[in-house]
């Protein structure tokens, strides 16, 4: 028997909402219908009225969670893709963001951002948004990539009293399955050594830790040792992790799904050359999809984003260097 | 309203003076509206969300006078801490959110509060509140937050100062409509307009609308067309208003307009209005002169923190 990523999400919701009444549920088509993705199938018929059915009005749908966390609630708001947080911006970044460090006051929401490229999605389905959250104050971004911490994270998101913005990668929803959605219990905020190696240290996140492993797989072929390490939540960023990794190979590789300006991998660079700087080999390098919107067809998507194929040629690259 | 005035006026007072550094925003006008409103709630069991222009309402809800000079003022012992300003303050725990700038987001928190009510069983008789501009109903986030809002039934009452300009533009060029509470009908939520300068019948049809609400019959729109008396902050001396839009009934004072109310009806002497004006003098001078006396936030005491929990920056 095994579990899928979009399972583990579905069993989160179902423990969080049966835990605790404080958790309710609001988003587009999550009722009788259960989500565009069947996170929530079957919950209204449990849970009735903590399963509320939202207009297409994303602004309004964060609005509306930060008055009901205020009043005591924990809502889980899930955007029906990721893309569409982008109307949700203002009250995200202002509203949700802002409100501790004005206040005193946390605003224990979660939102489910349903992130990433599967083929065919095309230039409004696929986006990645963890960079844009993590840039502004207040808020903290997990990107889980395996199934217990799609299941473990959301749980403790959905605990945490600030505002979580929660990055589920779409592609990983039905692809990727475990035997177990019990993991190591390693907590929010800390990053995984997914793979030891000494030669190069991939850090990603999300789905690109699975591209990374395959990568490196590749490689281990003509002897080289790549470890991969998943960063879980890219704020907090876990750079003593990242750090350890570095001085261990030398050599850095940032990987990300996210556009190539700024962002995550840029970050994570600039935090490497800064406080790690002399123990660098060689430059640190950067992957990222290209500068472009992400495109409809699968071969031009697939070209788009980063792959085993363009992380060995990275890679290469970094261990000539 | 005349002890909201006569803050208002202090505080201006003490901006252009440079005590107060950022903005200050008035309600000079808006008073008879705003009071009407705070004035029909009911502190500690009802959720208010004012805007730029509700000191008038915030005193009549019970905000204490110090939350607003500490805040103008900086003081660190105001609700925000010197961390956010002037009409930018609130205690949500006691059913007032602070706003933040961006006009009309206050529509959908309110709703989520009541919906928090609700969703506890503490909903029967409370009502949600929050006051806007006409501009402000140009926002995707007011449409979003009163469509939700209608279509959940909540009790929410939303106060629409129509004060014909929002900043220097005129209402003709925010909307084409001919009277705002033509919208009340495309949502689906009962309306009210209203006669901002007529204390009278403004309290009266914004108990009517508060009572509609509280009693469930889902949200209501109060609109209030009157003018504002002043700028838009105190740094504009709103020229762009015309001389007869000034010199016309809407640019008369509410709060003159209210004493006569008062008088002719025998509820208080033009004796009892001047006590309390001195009354007034003399809570905002207190007021002004405790947060004067208060420091300021030190920052090399501040935390720098955004989150609540330890370690998740």
């Amino acid at each position: 028997m095994s579990v899928t990523y979009i399972d583990a999400i579905h069993q989160a919701q179902l423990e969080l909402l049966r835990e605790d009444k404080t958790v309710f549920l609001y988003g587009q088509d999550i009722g009788d219908f259960g989500g565009a993705f069947k996170a929530t199938k079957g919950f209204k018929e449990e849970f009735g009225p903590r399963v509320l059915d939202a207009p297409i009005s994303e602004d309004a749908m964060i609005g509306m969670a930060v008055g009901a966390a205020i009043n005591g609630m924990r809502p889980i708001v899930e955007m029906q893709f990721a893309d569409f947080s982008s109307v949700a911006f203002n009250q995200l970044v202002n509203q949700a963001g802002t409100h501790y460090y004005r206040t005193g006051i946390p605003i224990p929401i979660t939102v489910r951002m349903p992130c990433g490229g599967t083929p065919g999605s095309g230039p409004f389905h696929s986006q990645m948004v963890e960079s844009i959250y993590a840039h502004y104050p207040g808020l903290v971004v997990v990107t889980p990539a395996t199934v217990s911490d799609a299941y473990q994270l959301l749980k403790e998101s959905v605990q945490l009293d600030d505002p979580v913005i929660f990055c589920e990668h779409k592609f990983l929803y039905r692809w990727l399955k475990s035997a177990s959605i019990k993991g190591d219990g390693l907590p929010l905020g800390k990053a995984r050594l997914t793979r030891a190696g000494k030669h190069a240290t991939v850090v990603t996140y999300s789905a690109m830790v699975h591209e990374a492993v395959r990568a490196a797989d590749r490689l281990a072929e003509e002897g080289w040792e790549i470890e991969v390490v998943d960063l879980r939540s890219v704020k907090p960023l876990d750079i003593d992790t990242v750090l350890a990794s570095v001085a261990r190979t030398g050599r850095l590789l940032a990987l990300g799904e996210g556009f190539p300006w700024g962002g995550v991998t840029a970050e994570v660079v600039s935090r490497v050359v800064a406080e790690g700087f002399h123990l660098l080999d060689a430059p640190p390098l950067r992957l990222n999809a290209k500068d472009t919107p992400i495109p409809y067809h699968p071969d031009l998507w697939a070209a788009h984003r980063p792959t085993p194929e363009s992380i060995v040629e990275k890679l290469r690259e970094l261990l000539n260097l | 309203m005349l002890t909201a005035r006569t803050l208002e006026n202090k505080l201006s007072s003490l901006y252009k003076g440079g005590k107060i550094v950022g903005g200050v925003y008035l309600g000079t006008g808006q008073e008879a509206l705003s009071a009407s409103l705070g004035a029909s709630l009911i502190k500690g069991r009802d959720c208010f969300s004012p805007l730029i222009r509700d000191q008038a309402g915030r005193t009549a809800f019970g905000e204490d006078m110090l939350d607003a000079t500490r805040t103008h003022l900086g003081s660190a012992r105001g609700p925000m801490r010197g961390r956010d300003g002037n009409i930018h303050r609130g205690r949500p725990h006691q059913g007032m959110p602070a706003m933040i700038s961006h006009l009309g987001t206050a529509v959908s928190v309110i709703s989520g509060m009541l919906i928090a009510k609700r969703m506890k069983g503490e909903l029967d008789g409370i009502v949600g509140a929050t006051s806007i501009g006409d501009g402000a109903t140009s926002t995707g986030s007011f449409h979003e937050g009163l469509n939700m809002a209608a279509v959940e039934n909540l009790p929410l009452v939303v106060v629409i100062a129509d004060n014909q300009f929002a900043y220097s533009t005129p209402r003709n060029r925010q909307f084409a409509c001919e009277s705002l509470l033509e919208r009340a009908v495309g949502y689906g939520v009962g309306g009210v307009e209203v006669d901002g300068t007529d204390l009278k019948a403004t309290l009266a049809g914004m108990q009517q609308a508060v009572t509609s609400a509280r009693q469930g019959f889902g949200p209501q729109l109060v609109v209030a067309r009157l003018l504002r008396l002043c700028g838009h902050g105190e740094h504009d001396d709103a020229s762009y208003v015309p001389q007869e839009l000034r010199d016309s009934l809407m640019g008369r004072d509410c709060l003159e307009v209210g004493a006569s109310q008062i008088i002719e009806d025998g509820l208080a002497t033009a004796e009892d209005i001047e006590i309390w004006r001195k009354e007034a003098v003399e809570e905002v001078q207190e007021a002004v002169a405790t947060a004067q006396r208060e420091r300021g936030p030190d920052p090399y005491e501040e935390d720098w923190r955004a989150t609540s929990v330890e370690g998740m920056q």
